[in-house]
Order: structure tokens, then C-alpha cells, then sequence
């Protein structure tokens, strides 16, 4: 177990280490910052000058040793258009998308859940044949499309939810939350729904899989036959089931759900770290391009590290056929 | 292919059915994806066609008035013809600019289809022909890159290497070669214990002919659904990088570019410079993807009744 860990953990760093070199050279060697970031006016020495204030004199081997000796402190340099440390602006802007994405993990199963329920209970009803085309249309509609549909409905045409921004902050245990305030949660819905209409899908699929297995399994027979209602039978014995790979594969979607952040916080104007990758993208802001894309590097690693190890404690063959090999 | 599925089809039988016209008849038994396939027809035929059928080449500027500029559907241009989807922010005929921008759209996404499709296959059938320690490193880099989503690995890509086409080209092939390596090696796996090859092999054929001429094509039937679902998926990703202003440049203005003009005129009411350039990417895609639901289930053997 323990020479399993130390070895995916190896495994992690050197995921790590390639994508910072990948990431590194690929942002360095493309794209000339000193031509976005001096005035057209500016004579040779101003140039000069921003270029040894940023270091862009080095070679690139000492620009990125200077790189990963800074990321080991925690430093990955400083934002060319803030003049803040990237890292900094990065960690400043999590929480506004860790909140965008646990409301749309919320929502995902919250309306997922109930409708793949009664899919599953009632396949050939009308009803459910529309929510299962409806999971298929989630599958296959562009994110930012829907998106844009969600403004013109609810914000234009219907005026009843803003498209933009968090709205009014508050706090909940000293964290500053748009979910506190009646303002910010007006203002979360729709950029939540955008973001857990894939989820949603997912989940509904999940669901209906599982109940539709469920139910002609002996256990449901056997509560059947003892008398119960099949309220009792559906919502105690069967959701306890099946929720279990639900919550298992909509916590692994955690990590796709901060990726698609990206997507969303574009269109809502939401202040969170994807639309700051996406600022900074535009503006040739290479330091928070970097540090962003090693945070989410980093982020993922760590997902897949801790799922890995879950999975080799339930299910040891896992284990076992990696030492095989 | 034909060669291994022919003691199937020697049975007696009055009428000659071969493979393919049971496929094509199977295939047609579902509504819908014959809708979807006439319309997904139509969409090609349209965007080949698009420079004989639009009023306007609305990247020539000289056929471009700006005083057309923000009209509403059906409004009349400049030049005296209707613009049956009015026209953008600067003047361009709606119906001329998405055939246009069709024709970007579907390139680019058969294009990185295509090319992520024969680089996936080859390293696919490397891995499962080669075995052992070459298997472990390509599988493990696959399952790698699998680990993050297809659309963070494309948008990691661009902000490396920048907007153009054959940037995104490049990071839409990134992004996809992995679920076509997956596809492939696990078919190929099943495949190469199977008689026929062992019988290949016996007859002393070199290992590139069995891999190509007998293990490949049998593993065509999945690599083209996979296929089909993975072009709808680079059209709708290289749309999104579009609207997000991280892909195509406004040269090559693509279904997605078009939308993303056509989003700062929403918010004061003039839907349709989003909403029917969305359309059309709407119906390629879904249409893409029902007739690839309908490939897997008519290909699919385990689901024959």
C-alpha cells in the first residue's frame, strides 16, 4: 500500500515538473510581452528598462530556474498589467469560482437526481422520454450557447435575474459569499445553471441507470414482499443505493466543473479565476497565465492522486495489477 | 473488410444482402437520425455551396455597407436584397456570414478529426500489436491526458500558443488523440487473439499486413463512432475557444467569432446577430451527434436483438 502511494506520488511530481517545463518554455518562447506592455512611444532605454525589470534579459533556462525557484516559495512571479503576485491574484479570485462551481454541483444534483428518479421508475412515460432527450440535448448543446439563451430568456426578455457579476456580497463563517445575500444568490442562479446543465444530464442518466437496476434486484422484492410502500421502497431503500455512485462520479465532475468555470465566467461576467485566465490570455499577462494553468495542473494531479489511492483502499486489484506491471 | 464477414453473408439466400445494405437499412429504421442525417446533408450542402448561393461575400469589402449595419430580420439591404436574418454589427448579410462561417467551422473540426483520428489510430495499434513496456508508457500517457477534461487541455493549449487556425487545429488534435488511442487499442486488444489473426499469421503475412489489412479494419466499426461524436465535440470546443476569444482570429470569423460579435448587441435586445449564427452551430452538432448514436447502436453488436 504504502510503496503504492510513494509511487503515484512520484508518479504526480513528475506530471508537475513536465507540464511547468511545457507550460513554462510554451508561454516564454511564444508571444512578445515588451511590445504589449511598453507605451508605441517609448524610446530604447524605456524598453530596455521594462525588459531587465521583468528578467526578459536572461536566457530562458535561467528565466525558468528563476521560475520554479519562485513557485517552490509560493512566488510564480508578478503580473505584468497588476504589478501584483500572480498567485496572489489567482488565490484572491478562487473563491468566487469554488462557489460558482459547488452551487452548479448543488443544482446538478439536486434537479439531476429527482428526474432520473422518475425516468427511471416510469420509462415508458411520456414525461420521461422528454427529461431523456432533454439529458441528450445537455450533452450535445455548447456550454456558451446556453449560456447566452439563459441571458436573452431571463435577464433580457423576462428581466427577472442579472446576467452580470456576483451582486452583493455577505459573509458565512467569515468567508465573503454571493451566497449570503438575497442579491447574490439571484445573481449565482443563472451562471450555476449554465454551469451544471452537463452535470445535470450526467446525473440524470446516473440515476435512472441505477434505479433501473435497482429494482429487480432481490432486495426489492424482498422489501416488496414484506409489505412495504413503495414511497418506503423508492426513497429509503433504493436512493440510499444508488446514490452512492452518484455522489462517487459527480465529486470526480468537481475538477471538469473549475475547467468549464472558464466558459461561464466569461459570458456572466462572474470575477472568478477563469475569466482572469481569460483577461490575462488577451492582455499577454504571461505570469498569470503560468500560474493559473500550474494551479489547475496541480489541482488535477491531486484529484486523480486521492481518487487513485480511494480506489486501490476499495478495490485492491487495483493495486495490485499496478505492481504487475 | 469484406473478406471477414463473408462466411456470414454466403448463406443461402434469395435476395443478395451484403453487409453494407443491411447497415444502411438498419440504420434508417430510426426516424430521427434520418432526420438528423438529411439535415446534417443540407448543413454540408450549404456550406460547399456557399459561395453560388448567398447574396453577398461578406468578407469582400467592397459588397459590405456599413449603413446596413444592426438590421433586423427580413429588412432590406443596401444593395436591394432581403436579408431574410437581418445583418451584424458591421453590415454583413446574417445569411451570407454563417454559410461562410459554416464552412470554417466544419473544416476545422473534420480536419482535427481527421488528423487526431489517424495519429490516435497509429499510436492505438502500436500499443496493443507492440505490448509490454511500449503499451504501459503510451496507455499511462493516455489515461494522462484523459484525466483532464478535453476542453482544458485545447484552452491550455491556445494560451500557449496563441490564436490562428492551425493553432487550433493543432490543440483540438492535442486534446482529442487520447479517446481515439483508447478506442482503438482496447478493439484492437479483442481483436488480435481472435482465429482470423492467428490464421494470418500462420500463413507467414508480415506484421504490418496483419496489422493494417486484418486487425484494422475490423476495428473501424467503434473508430467511427467515436469519430463522428469527436468531430461534433472539436466543432462545438473550437466555437467556444472562438467565443471566447481565444481561438479564431476575426479573419477567420467561424460560427463561434459571429456569435461572439453578435454578444455585445444582445443585452439591448438585437437578438438575432447570436442567435441564428447559434442555430446553425446548434443543428450541426446535434445532428452530428444523433447520427453517431445511431452508428453505435446499428454497429454495436452486443445491442442486436
Amino acid at each position: 500500500m504504502t510503496v503504492f502511494i510513494i509511487r503515484r506520488l512520484m508518479q504526480a511530481i513528475l506530471v508537475v515538473f513536465l507540464m511547468s517545463v511545457i507550460v513554462f518554455f510554451g508561454v516564454n518562447v511564444i508571444g512578445d510581452p515588451v511590445h504589449m506592455l511598453v507605451s508605441p512611444d517609448a524610446d530604447q532605454a524605456d524598453i530596455e528598462a521594462t525588459i531587465r525589470r521583468l528578467g526578459l534579459d536572461r536566457p530562458i533556462w535561467e528565466q525558468y530556474l528563476l521560475f520554479v525557484s519562485g513557485a517552490a516559495q509560493g512566488n510564480l512571479g508578478n503580473s505584468f498589467i497588476f504589478g501584483e503576485p500572480a498567485l496572489k491574484l489567482i488565490l484572491h479570485h478562487m473563491p468566487a469560482t469554488l462557489e460558482l462551481a459547488f452551487s452548479a454541483l448543488f443544482l446538478a444534483v439536486a434537479v439531476g437526481v429527482p428526474l432520473g428518479l422518475y425516468a427511471g421508475l416510469y420509462p415508458d412515460s411520456p414525461l420521461s422520454k422528454g427529461i431523456m432527450a432533454g439529458s441528450i440535448l445537455g450533452f450535445s448543446l455548447p456550454t456558451f450557447w446556453v449560456g447566452l439563451m439563459l441571458i436573452m430568456l431571463f435577464a433580457v426578455e423576462l428581466g427577472w435575474l442579472p446576467s452580470t457579476g456576483r451582486g452583493d456580497t455577505g459573509h458565512i463563517l467569515g468567508i465573503e459569499t454571493s451566497l449570503a445575500t438575497r442579491d447574490g444568490l439571484s445573481h449565482v442562479l443563472l451562471p450555476a445553471m449554465n454551469l451544471a446543465l452537463l452535470k445535470i444530464s450526467l446525473a440524470i442518466r446516473l440515476t435512472r441507470a441505477g434505479v433501473r437496476e435497482a429494482m429487480g434486484q432481490d432486495y426489492v422484492k424482498y422489501a416488496r414482499a414484506k409489505g412495504l410502500s413503495t414511497r418506503r421502497i423508492v426513497f429509503v431503500h433504493v436512493l440510499k443505493n444508488i446514490m452512492i455512485p452518484v455522489v462517487t462520479v459527480m465529486g470526480l465532475e468537481f475538477g471538469s466543473l473549475i475547467g468549464f468555470s472558464v466558459v461561464t465566467e466569461s459570458i456572466f461576467a462572474w470575477p472568478g479565476m477563469g475569466k482572469l485566465l481569460i483577461d490575462a490570455i488577451l492582455q499577454l499577462d504571461r505570469p498569470v497565465v503560468v500560474a493559473y494553468l500550474m494551479i489547475i495542473v496541480l489541482f488535477f494531479v491531486l484529484i486523480n492522486l486521492i481518487v487513485d489511492i480511494l480506489y486501490s483502499i476499495l478495490d485492491p486489484r487495483v493495486r495490485l495489477r499496478d505492481q504487475g506491471a | 473488410m469484406s473478406d471477414v464477414i463473408a462466411p456470414e453473408t454466403a448463406a443461402p439466400a434469395a435476395k443478395v444482402e451484403t453487409p453494407f445494405r443491411r447497415f444502411v437499412s438498419e440504420f434508417f429504421e430510426s426516424r430521427i437520425a434520418t432526420v438528423a442525417l438529411c439535415v446534417l446533408g443540407l448543413i454540408i450542402l450549404l456550406a460547399v455551396l456557399a459561395p453560388w448561393i448567398t447574396p453577398q461575400n461578406p468578407y469582400d469589402l467592397a459588397q459590405v455597407d456599413v449603413l446596413d449595419g444592426r438590421l433586423p430580420p427580413g429588412s432590406e439591404a443596401f444593395a436591394g436584397y432581403t436579408m431574410w436574418l437581418g445583418s451584424d454589427g458591421s453590415g454583413r448579410d446574417l445569411y451570407s456570414a454563417i454559410l461562410y462561417g459554416l464552412r470554417i467551422s466544419l473544416s476545422v473540426g473534420v480536419a482535427s478529426g481527421i488528423i487526431a483520428l489517424a495519429i490516435g489510430m497509429a499510436i492505438g495499434l502500436l500499443a496493443a500489436y507492440a505490448g509490454g513496456r511500449t503499451e504501459n508508457i503510451i496507455m499511462r500517457v493516455v489515461d494522462l491526458q484523459l484525466s483532464f477534461p478535453a476542453a482544458l487541455v485545447a484552452l491550455m493549449l491556445v494560451a500557449i500558443l496563441g490564436k490562428g487556425i492551425d493553432k487550433i487545429i493543432l490543440a483540438l488534435v492535442v486534446a482529442q488523440w487520447a479517446y481515439y488511442a483508447r478506442t482503438v487499442r482496447g478493439t484492437a486488444l479483442v481483436e488480435r487473439n481472435k482465429e482470423y489473426v492467428e490464421a494470418a499469421q500462420c500463413l507467414g503475412l508480415s506484421r504490418l499486413r496483419v496489422v493494417f489489412r486484418h486487425i484494422l479494419p475490423n476495428c473501424l466499426a467503434p473508430l467511427i463512432v467515436v469519430g463522428t461524436v469527436q468531430t461534433a465535440h472539436a466543432i462545438s470546443l473550437e466555437a467556444t475557444l472562438s467565443f471566447l476569444g481565444v481561438g479564431l482570429p476575426q479573419t477567420e470569423p467561424s460560427l463561434g467569432v459571429l456569435i461572439a460579435n453578435g454578444f455585445e448587441y444582445m443585452l439591448s435586445g438585437r437578438y438575432w446577430i447570436s442567435v441564428f449564427p447559434g442555430l446553425a452551430l446548434l443543428f450541426t452538432v446535434v445532428s452530428i451527434n444523433l447520427v453517431g448514436d445511431q452508428l453505435r447502436d446499428v454497429l454495436n453488436p452486443r445491442l442486436k436483438k
